[in-house]
């Protein structure tokens, strides 16, 4: 079983590409009138919702608070995360070849100051979502953002914003366990050895 | 003496006591036998609690309305009024340039009908949730309701018909409806004297072939039957699928007092026609063209518009001609409904002037025809012996008995008008087991699936035709009422009436699953093959052909695009033609334009409708959203500007502080 902690590092690395695979975070909005709410899903390289017509259906609903429209193909992230990944998942898959767990654990540490500078840029897309608001929109409340919360739940008016991850997140969740898992077991074998 | 009369107040007191004892306790022997909706537990069998649904749909026709009915039950709650043979300024039906050929025919726009039976499609005996059928009685019309809109998708105008009421009765796979002229008239129509009628007058019974996956209606013959007045039918199931069974009375041939004149005969005849053998008929090219004039209305939903076609001539098969086509059952005594059981096994039949209701054997009938067991005939159509088809009768029921529907337990449950009642007796052994009093004189009555070969048995509906005294009062014109009775025990139990629109003839029910997966929440914009949509805020535009102005215009919460438009002038035709870009559920916007004589338009996301308006005056105008769309729905609003006619006022539109267009 030696090949084991390769096997592992190489399936954590190749699992980042589930990100294509799945939405990554999902952001729901909960009212009465929508009984079973309003999903935005976003994936690494897109902005989907639960039906085709979810993102014009939450555009219209943040049009009377002022909020900028959400337009997938204005946000340059959109487009060059996905390489980052690629390039990212690429390397690990090359690294997990080599066995060297302390090149591993600077992969590892790479990811993860990615993976937060990430969601750091995903704070700031909310917080401008959320505050940036038009001079001219029907409805003003004094003091009122509409930022939805990073991650868990959070009341904006008459809608419940539940924040959190989605499947493709989980996934690279999955990738630091399980590399940090494969790194461990690397560290043990040669120090055996 | 004070003592005294203290005893005898006592005792005055004690008996009164006991008399109130006594008359409750009557009142609750009486309870269930007279006046049945006075049992305690009825409220809560038909309570449908806020949020929840109903079990069954229940379609009833709107009669002289034109429309159908779509009510929940056991609630009674009405969900939706649809639109048929009528036009309905609310939704705009009969009244926007898209829904106006669905009411073409060949007499011109027809706006009414008067509506009497709805049929659900059927498949394998069974009702399928996919469509509804209805026929028009006045100006001979067939109308199919699709189901996944509620709204009518086709109407076929019915030739060589003087009234389409024994119609639309559908065989158990759909493959066809039926159409059966009550009016007997001379075919092709001419100028002849009314009195010819015997030598001149014939009744057509047209079958209507449905397309499966399109649900589409074509005429696929007629059979040119002597001059009868065909009343009602049902078509033959199980063993008897291939058989269409039509209602005839007036076998006196009269044209005149036919209260008197028609119900002369002890027997008419019910005419069973043998549709397998028509289409053999058909095939061996036995069929004549006839010249005829009629139209074919059909609604798409890509384009959502409707298109009319005229039709020019019609497959005849004339009996005489084609033996083995059609048999004539002696019934007794002008026959009104026909009803096929769910075996396919009994044609019970509900002789109005008869004191019993007579059942016909399709396998005596068979039979029959096999050894020619014949009494004559009528204009080459064989007579079958009566004795030799009788099924079974079942002995003085009630006074007038119309029409009968089953519970798939081997019951029967006949309505009759005289005497106001439901009957439920056994088929088989025709003893009555039941009866309850409706409110007042039921006409139909209807079991879910209770015309099919799997009814579902736990209500049935009596569609009154007289209320009187059962509500408030509304003036000399009073409601006319459904009652529903719970059948699944051994005792019908009345539970609920409420009233309804128009005058139902008959209904229809349906489990409510068969329908609730397939309800369409909204069209898909990229799915809309409307030729004047605007798919975007920015395809929105103006153009003037010479005094028409078409106005591509888009609406969304909350404003349409454009909200401003001048350059209009007196004596333009304008065609709005409004786009809803929603896409989501339950988000209609309706559009209303000072002036228009016409209505408004309430236009499904995703749907393109358009409205004529002809602008009379100079002036500017306001345009606004009619369905209360959203938090601001008042602002939804803008504004037509008319010039004189022949003023050089530009044509230029906008939204907002964008630049004028032009």
């Amino acid at each position: 079983m030696k090949a084991l902690p390769k096997i592992l590092f190489f399936i954590a690395a190749a699992m980042l590409l589930t990100l294509f695979v799945f939405p990554m975070w999902q952001i729901t909005l909960i009212a009465p009138q929508y009984p079973t709410g309003v999903t935005m899903y976003i994936w690494i390289n897109k902005i989907t919702g639960s039906e085709e017509g979810t993102l014009q259906n939450i555009n219209i609903l943040n049009h009377y608070v002022g909020m900028k429209y959400i337009e997938p193909d204005s946000i340059p992230e959109l487009k060059y995360f996905p390489i980052v990944v690629i390039v990212m998942a690429l390397l690990g898959m090359a690294l997990a070849f080599t066995g060297r767990w302390k090149w591993w654990m600077a992969w590892l540490a790479l990811g993860i100051i990615g993976c937060g500078l990430g969601l750091y840029d995903f704070y700031l897309w909310e917080y401008d979502y959320g505050h940036n608001l038009s001079p001219t929109a029907p409805i003003k409340i004094p003091g009122m953002a509409y930022q939805p919360p990073l991650i868990g739940n959070k009341v904006l008016l008459n809608f419940l914003a539940k924040s959190w991850p989605y499947i493709g997140g989980w996934f690279i969740g999955g990738t630091f366990i399980l590399g940090a898992v494969a790194i461990w077991l690397q560290k043990r074998n040669t120090s055996i050895a | 003496m004070k003592k005294q009369s203290n005893q005898l107040s006592n005792l005055l007191l004690a008996a009164m006591a006991a008399l109130v004892f006594v008359l409750s306790s009557c009142g609750k022997a009486n309870q269930g036998t007279t006046t049945g909706a006075l049992s305690g537990n009825a409220a809560s069998k038909v309570y449908v609690a806020p949020g929840q649904y109903d079990e069954f749909y229940a379609f009833m026709s709107g009669g002289f309305s034109g429309q159908i009915a779509a009510y929940g039950l056991p609630s009674g709650r009405l969900l939706k009024v649809i639109p048929v043979f009528s036009v309905d300024p609310e939704k705009g039906y009969g009244f926007n340039e898209e829904t106006k050929p669905l009411l073409n025919t060949s007499h011109g726009f027809i706006p009414w009908d008067d509506a009497h039976h709805p049929a659900l499609s059927q498949t394998n005996g069974e009702t399928d949730g996919r469509w509804i059928f209805i026929n028009g009685n006045n100006t001979p019309r067939l109308a199919r309701i699709d189901l996944s809109t509620f709204e009518t998708a086709e109407i076929l105008e019915i030739p060589n018909s003087g009234g389409n009421h024994s119609s639309p009765y559908l065989t158990q796979n759909t493959e066809y409806v039926v159409a059966g002229t009550r009016f007997s008239v001379p075919i092709p129509q001419k100028d002849v004297a009314i009195s010819s009628y015997a030598e001149n007058f014939k009744g057509a019974l047209s079958f209507v072939k449905v397309e499966p996956t399109t649900g589409h209606m074509n005429i696929e013959f007629q059979v040119l039957m002597p001059g009868l007045n065909f009343d009602l039918a049902s078509s033959g199931k199980g063993p008897s699928h291939g058989w269409t069974f039509f209602t005839s009375y007036n076998s006196e041939m009269k044209n005149s007092l036919l209260e008197v004149n028609a119900s002369q005969n002890d027997k008419d005849f019910v005419a069973a026609v043998n549709w397998k053998k028509a289409e053999e008929y058909l095939k061996a090219g036995k069929a004549k063209d006839f010249p005829a004039n009629y139209m074919h209305n059909v609604y798409n939903d890509e384009t959502h518009s409707a298109t009319s076609t005229a039709m020019k001539s019609v497959k005849v098969l004339i009996p005489s001609e084609c033996p083995g086509l059609v048999y004539l059952l002696p019934t007794p005594k002008s026959p009104h409904g026909v009803d096929v059981d769910p075996t396919g096994e009994y044609i019970v039949c509900s002789g109005k002037l008869s004191a019993d209701i007579t059942a016909h054997s399709f396998p005596k009938m068979l039979k029959a025809i096999e050894d020619k067991a014949f009494d004559g005939d009528i204009s080459g159509v064989p007579i079958i012996k009566f004795e030799s088809v009788l099924g079974g009768t079942v002995k003085e029921p009630g006074l007038g008995p119309l029409h009968t529907e089953f519970d798939g337990k081997g019951n029967a449950y006949t309505s009759f008008f005289i005497s106001s009642e439901i009957v439920k007796w056994k088929v088989g052994t025709w003893e009555v087991i039941d009866r309850q009093p409706t409110y007042y004189s039921i006409g139909h009555l209807m079991v879910p699936g209770g015309n099919s070969m799997k009814p579902e048995g736990k209500y049935v509906v009596a569609l009154n035709k007289i209320t009187k005294d059962r509500y408030l009062p509304t003036g000399p014109e009073l409601t006319q009422s459904a009652q529903l009775y719970a059948i699944d025990g051994d005792k019908m139990e009345l539970l609920l009436d409420f009233p309804t629109i128009g005058e139902p003839h008959y209904a229809q029910g349906i489990s409510a699953e068969k329908i609730k997966p397939k309800s369409k929440q909204f069209f898909k914009l990229s799915e809309n093959k409307h030729p004047y949509v605007t798919p975007t805020e920015k395809d929105a535009k103006v153009v003037r052909e010479g005094n028409n102005v078409h106005v591509y215009m888009t609406m969304i919460r909350s404003h349409f695009m454009p909200d401003n438009i001048e350059g209009f002038k007196v004596g333009d035709k304008v065609y709005f033609h409004v786009t809803n870009l929603e896409q989501d559920f339950d988000v209609p916007h309706g559009f209303a334009v000072m002036g228009a004589t016409n209505a408004e338009l309430l236009i499904m996301p995703g749907q393109t409708e358009t409205l004529v308006w002809e602008p009379k005056k100079e002036g500017v105008f306001p345009l606004y959203c009619t369905d209360f769309c959203s938090a601001l729905h008042q602002e939804m609003q803008g504004y037509a500007r008319v010039s004189p006619a022949g003023s050089a006022t530009a044509l230029r539109w906008w939204l907002g502080d964008e630049k004028p267009v032009q």
